[in-house]
């Protein structure tokens, strides 16, 4: 579960987001949508104190993020950037690093354990042993969003998981994404470009416009008048085959 | 979350560990031929020289099991040179490895932050300035300095300076390693300018005296010396090792390592200054060792990857087998001259350097 109260950023006394409150529910995705430097990547950072905000609090499994040490955040939030370096190990060695909040001096029994089950969970024995620098973009996510999940955290955080990857990759992504999210009942906030990936795979929606909230709901909220005012691109929202579609008019 | 229900236990799961094992044991087995290859280098190369002992003879000695003549040569000149060598070779080697990823550059040495060059500088200020490099000669080719330890202390200061000019700016410049890299080329630009600058007013024998300490020379070292490093060394080396998981999340990426809790600017400060500080010594005591921290990372690489874990055990043994079988092939080569190392591991780097890239080398 997480809870974001009255979070407020600043970088360089330049004020980037301003009074952020919102909540989420344990097996539920959050999209976080708006604009190109809205805030949405700085906002991920504020939740696993990344990027440290001036005010707020936030509070994941009933603890605040704050008053946690770095690597004790690291056992609760996995965190996904939008890009991560690929040297020359094994996509089993890559995701073991998920597990450094947890070793002590060496590997453990349980980290072999806990990394051999999301392997199998994510469809990925057939990767295990491949270099991750020879890896396709879609493979390496799926490597970054396994290391995630081996931090066995109560939040994932990710950021664009689905940028520079096709459309069958996107779906996939989203759907692991939506699966894990489910099976572990933990919470999942995802910043997306793509509206209709949010509206297919999100249960709620925030709407950042100049750092604030500007909306913050569920299908109801996805509605012509906020995403004009958030874009400012006039659309239709209109129902197909169960999802709403927004389609632009430009 | 977690995911340690019944089925982790379950059949399925066993070809994927067992594959993992078993990916693990080859790269076990390099350190392991590595380290008997260690052995043996180490024992020819106490028993070849002007005089040749025989293997049984060396080991016989190392154990305490010969008291010859032999045994004064081995335990007073070819031991300690081979030990320090070893130790040189790991020490350069670990700083190489520990710089490529705290500078996120495969280019990253001890050499790449200008420590050697402040190290010449100060080895120069100490022969020309401060007058501690009257030449003398003794026997056929070793020429010394009349007061190396003068030499190597204010050498050292210098490198020290250049380590603190270096964290000074990386720290206000929140520890990015494009400004650790570039601050790096600036201060081996103006240290190298200021070698120049004392050269220029100095006389031949002094001129003679500060090249003659540039070039690289584990001979140069002994027992007291050798403790001094093996000393400094092994902690250092401890260090990065613990910094293993530290280092492979860096290599992930930034944004990455933070996401695992790990202070980067930290890492990356710490890791710096005490690479600083090994290169620092090792150079102070020996001279300008180059490629050692650059080419024999590399060598690691190409057999147990990118994984800290056994990159860094892997760097050191590379390391050491460079430098020792370096000076073992210096002393032999042109017998009975000695050539320094340095001369050699620059002749020998660069092709190999170039070999591993074109075999492929990918970071």
């Amino acid at each position: 579960m997480l809870s974001v109260t009255e979070l407020d950023f600043s970088y360089n006394n330049r004020e980037i987001l301003n009074q952020v409150h919102f909540g989420l529910k344990p097996g539920k995705i959050l999209a976080i949508l708006g604009p190109n430097g809205v805030g949405k990547s700085t906002l991920l950072r504020c939740i696993n104190a990344i990027h440290p905000p001036r005010t707020g609090t936030i509070i994941v499994d009933g603890e605040e993020v704050l008053a946690l040490e770095k690597h004790e955040i690291a056992k609760r939030v996995g965190y996904v950037p939008q890009r991560s370096e690929a040297g020359r190990l094994t996509a089993y060695d890559a995701i073991l690093l998920g597990r450094k909040p947890h070793i002590g001096w060496n590997v453990g029994e349980k980290d072999r354990r806990v990394v051999e089950s999301v392997i199998r969970k994510l469809g990925l024995e057939e990767l295990a042993l491949r270099h991750i620098n020879e890896m396709s973009g879609g493979e390496l996510q799926r490597v970054a969003i396994a290391r995630a999940l081996v931090q066995e955290p109560k939040l994932l955080l990710l950021d664009e998981p689905t940028s520079s990857l096709d459309l069958k990759k996107q779906l996939e992504i989203l759907r692991t994404v939506r699966q894990v999210v489910e099976d572990n009942n933990v919470s999942a906030v995802i910043t997306m470009h793509d509206l209709n990936l949010a509206l297919r795979f999100a249960d709620n929606y925030i709407f950042l416009k100049d750092g604030k909230v500007f909306a913050h709901g569920g299908d109801e909220i996805v509605v012509p008048e906020t995403i004009e005012q958030v874009y400012g691109v006039a659309t239709s929202v209109e129902k197909f085959n169960g999802f709403h579609v927004v389609i632009p008019h430009e | 979350m977690s995911f340690t229900r019944k089925e982790t236990n379950g059949v399925e799961c066993e070809p994927l560990a067992l594959a993992y094992s078993g990916y693990i044991k080859k790269k076990m087995a390099f350190m392991v031929i590595s380290s008997i290859l260690l052995f043996l280098l180490l024992i020819y190369s106490i028993s070849v020289g002007a005089t040749n002992i025989a293997f049984t003879d060396v080991i016989l000695s190392l154990f305490g099991y010969d008291q010859s003549s032999a045994s004064t040569i081995i335990w007073n000149i070819r031991l300690p040179r081979a030990l320090v060598a070893i130790v040189a070779g790991v020490g350069l080697s670990v700083s190489g490895v520990a710089l490529q990823s705290i500078l996120r550059n495969p280019l990253g040495s001890p050499y790449t932050l200008g420590i050697s060059h402040a190290c010449a500088f100060g080895a120069a200020f100490s022969v020309i300035v401060l007058g501690s490099g009257t030449m003398r000669s003794t026997g056929a080719d070793a020429i010394m300095l009349n007061n190396p330890y003068m030499t190597t202390t204010v050498s050292f200061c210098f490198s020290l300076l250049a380590t603190f000019t270096l964290i000074a700016i990386a720290k206000y410049r929140n520890s990015s390693p494009e400004v650790m890299i570039l601050t790096g080329v600036a201060l081996a630009s103006l240290f190298t300018a200021g070698t120049m600058f004392l050269q220029y007013f100095a006389d031949d024998v002094q001129l003679a005296a500060v090249v003659f300490w540039t070039f690289g020379d584990v001979g140069r070292a002994d027992w007291n010396d050798l403790t001094i490093l093996f000393i400094l060394t092994v902690p250092a080396v401890f260090y990065f090792f613990m910094n293993r998981w530290n280092y492979n999340a860096i290599d992930a990426g930034d944004e990455t390592a933070k996401g695992l809790g790990v202070n980067v600017e930290k890492v990356r400060l710490w890791g710096m200054l005490i690479a600083s500080l090994v290169t620092a010594f090792i150079v102070s005591f020996l001279g300008v060792i180059g490629f050692v921290g650059l080419v024999c990372p590399h060598m690691a690489r190409r057999f147990v990857g990118d994984e800290q874990r056994f990159l860094l055990p892997a760097s050191c043994l590379t390391g050491a087998l460079l430098l020792l079988g370096a000076d073992t092939a210096a002393r032999l080569m042109l017998a009975p001259h000695e050539l320094p190392v340095a001369i050699l591991t620059a002749f020998m780097g660069a092709p190999l350097f170039l070999y591993l890239l074109i075999r492929g080398y990918q970071h």
